[in-house]
């Protein structure tokens, strides 16, 4: 395959995988009480292997591993600390084996679950440290890049990216916040802006910049024009499919595959380079994302 | 200026030293806990829920001025409990069976550990019976249940409908929150409230107990 920065910079528009909790949990609903998603890489690689062919099959360009909370820091709060090489290999193992060099395979690395000083009791260097040790074995095992995603503290987003920089100069970097709409405009939970963190993000050396989760497609569609204003990286957009609502009483995602796919004209318009689908998104989506990303060719 | 009045907007400005202090001096003036603690460090907590609620401020300030208010919890507790007026709530928390998003849970449990509840965190894919059974054994009065996916919010009606089963109604509130999750749908499965954020359970909590 050729290199993914190389084809970014090209122009190609790259299609990338949808959620994995909810497929993760059709195929795995007991082996996941009282445990962490992750553990899964572990116990039950198949079912990883099988979910990475899915969204392949869907024509994802890009498939997430599970890795999310494999960082020491968060696998903590399973007693699973110890296990944190262990689980991210088997991570890339299965996504390798069922992508079979045809989709690159982009490690997911989620927030801590800790805060950082003064608002929390976590210094930064034992978040540093706690990504150092799971992106150290991502990169090690393989990954072709690294997504840093559903941030929402731009110090802990800017960490991860330090880690992964101080381990690999040359492997993509994603850095990927979630932001919600205010009266002001958008902000992250902790009060930052999408100007402060494309700045920031930009310093630290990442490659492409992004926002997933928090928002269906449309205010993705406003944070990627935002985006365009401040930042000339490459960007990715992750949307969920809409805000939950009920429907006589049984609540749904709201976002069809058709309405995510018409929505991401708009997307590509604004320059998107990397559309992909966050929680409620299916291989449906990402089958219909595909086929307008191809369409605008 | 009133004292109270001040530990409030001390709070607002996240200054835990001063509230210590403010409090300390309210506690010698002989000022009734309890008006410290409704007039002076609820109303400063409030307040700042409501900033929280119309996004004039973020979690960051939330969380510096739960870390205040709690500064001047730990002044009034012990007198609160020969006052005789209950001590502030144990709280169950965790995302439910099938759900594995706990970002918001966890924002939840700091910010209501901040606020001084006690919380017992059961992490994510959370049982209904496991979240009774700790609840009776640790003599917690609420479960806080968060559920982002669609596909996991029926499990809160299991906990709710348990609860009945077994009479505790009176004894085991539930609140429930996370994205999926609308105040309609609490009042349709009978959940005692819906929290849309973390400030706004540490308000509805401080409203009722």
């Amino acid at each position: 395959m050729r290199a993914v920065m190389d084809r970014i910079k090209q122009g190609e528009i790259l299609v990338c995988d949808g959620a994995m909790g909810s497929l993760l949990m059709d195929r795995a609903k007991e082996q996941l009480q009282g445990t962490c998603p992750e553990s899964i890489n572990l116990s039950h690689p198949e079912i990883i292997e099988e979910i990475a062919r899915l969204y392949i099959h869907a024509g994802a360009d890009i498939i997430e591993t599970n890795t999310f909370g494999g960082s020491p820091l968060k696998l903590g709060s399973y007693s699973l600390d110890d296990k944190t090489e262990e689980i991210n290999r088997a991570a890339i193992m299965a996504a390798k084996k069922a992508s079979n060099n045809e989709a690159y395979i982009c490690a997911s690395v989620g927030p801590s679950g800790k805060l950082l000083k003064p608002f929390g009791d976590t210094e930064p260097n034992e978040i540093y440290e706690s990504f150092y040790r799971q992106i150290n074995e991502i990169v090690d095992a393989g990954a072709d890049m690294i997504m840093i995603e559903t941030m929402t503290d731009l110090n802990e987003a800017l960490l991860a990216v330090d880690a992964t920089r101080d381990i690999s100069s040359s492997i993509p970097v994603i850095a990927s916040m979630t932001y919600e709409s205010t009266p002001r405009g958008f902000f992250t939970i902790m009060g930052i802006t999408i100007e402060a963190a494309t700045k920031k993000i930009e310093d630290s050396g990442a490659d492409i910049i992004g926002s997933n989760c928090g928002n269906g497609i449309e205010d993705l569609v406003l944070i990627a024009k935002e985006h365009k204003k401040h930042s000339n990286l490459p960007i990715l957009i992750q949307a969920n499919a809409g805000i939950p609502e009920l429907k006589d009483g049984i609540p749904f995602y709201p976002e069809t595959p058709e309405f995510m796919a018409e929505k991401c004209e708009e997307l590509i318009a604004v320059g998107v380079s990397i559309i992909g689908g966050c929680c409620g998104t299916t291989p449906a989506h990402i089958k219909a994302i595909r086929n307008i990303v191809d369409l605008n060719r | 200026m009133d004292i109270l009045q001040q530990i409030s907007d001390q709070i607002d400005l996240g200054d835990d030293e001063k509230v210590h202090e403010l409090t300390t001096i309210a506690i010698e003036q002989k000022i009734p806990v309890k008006q410290i603690l409704d007039e002076g460090l609820l109303l400063g907590m409030n307040i700042i829920g409501q900033k929280f609620k119309e996004h004039e401020i973020f979690l960051p300030e939330v969380l510096m001025a739960a870390k205040a208010m709690n500064a001047g919890m730990e002044l009034i507790k012990p007198l609160l409990l020969s006052d005789d007026i209950p001590m502030k709530a144990k709280v169950v928390i965790g995302t439910v069976r099938g759900d594995l998003h706990d970002i918001g849970k966890n924002l939840v449990g700091v910010m209501l550990k901040g606020a001084g509840f006690e919380i017992i965190d059961l992490g994510n894919d959370v049982t209904p019976e496991k979240f009774i059974k700790t609840a009776k054994t640790e003599g917690a009065q609420f479960i806080g249940m968060s559920a982002l996916l669609t596909t996991t919010m029926p499990v809160m009606k299991e906990v709710v409908d348990q609860i009945r089963k077994e009479n505790l109604e009176g004894k085991i509130k539930t609140l429930i929150g996370g994205a999926a999750v609308s105040r309609s749908y609490a009042e349709d499965i009978g959940a005692t409230a819906y929290c849309y954020d973390g400030s706004n359970a540490v308000e509805y909590l401080n409203s009722i107990v």
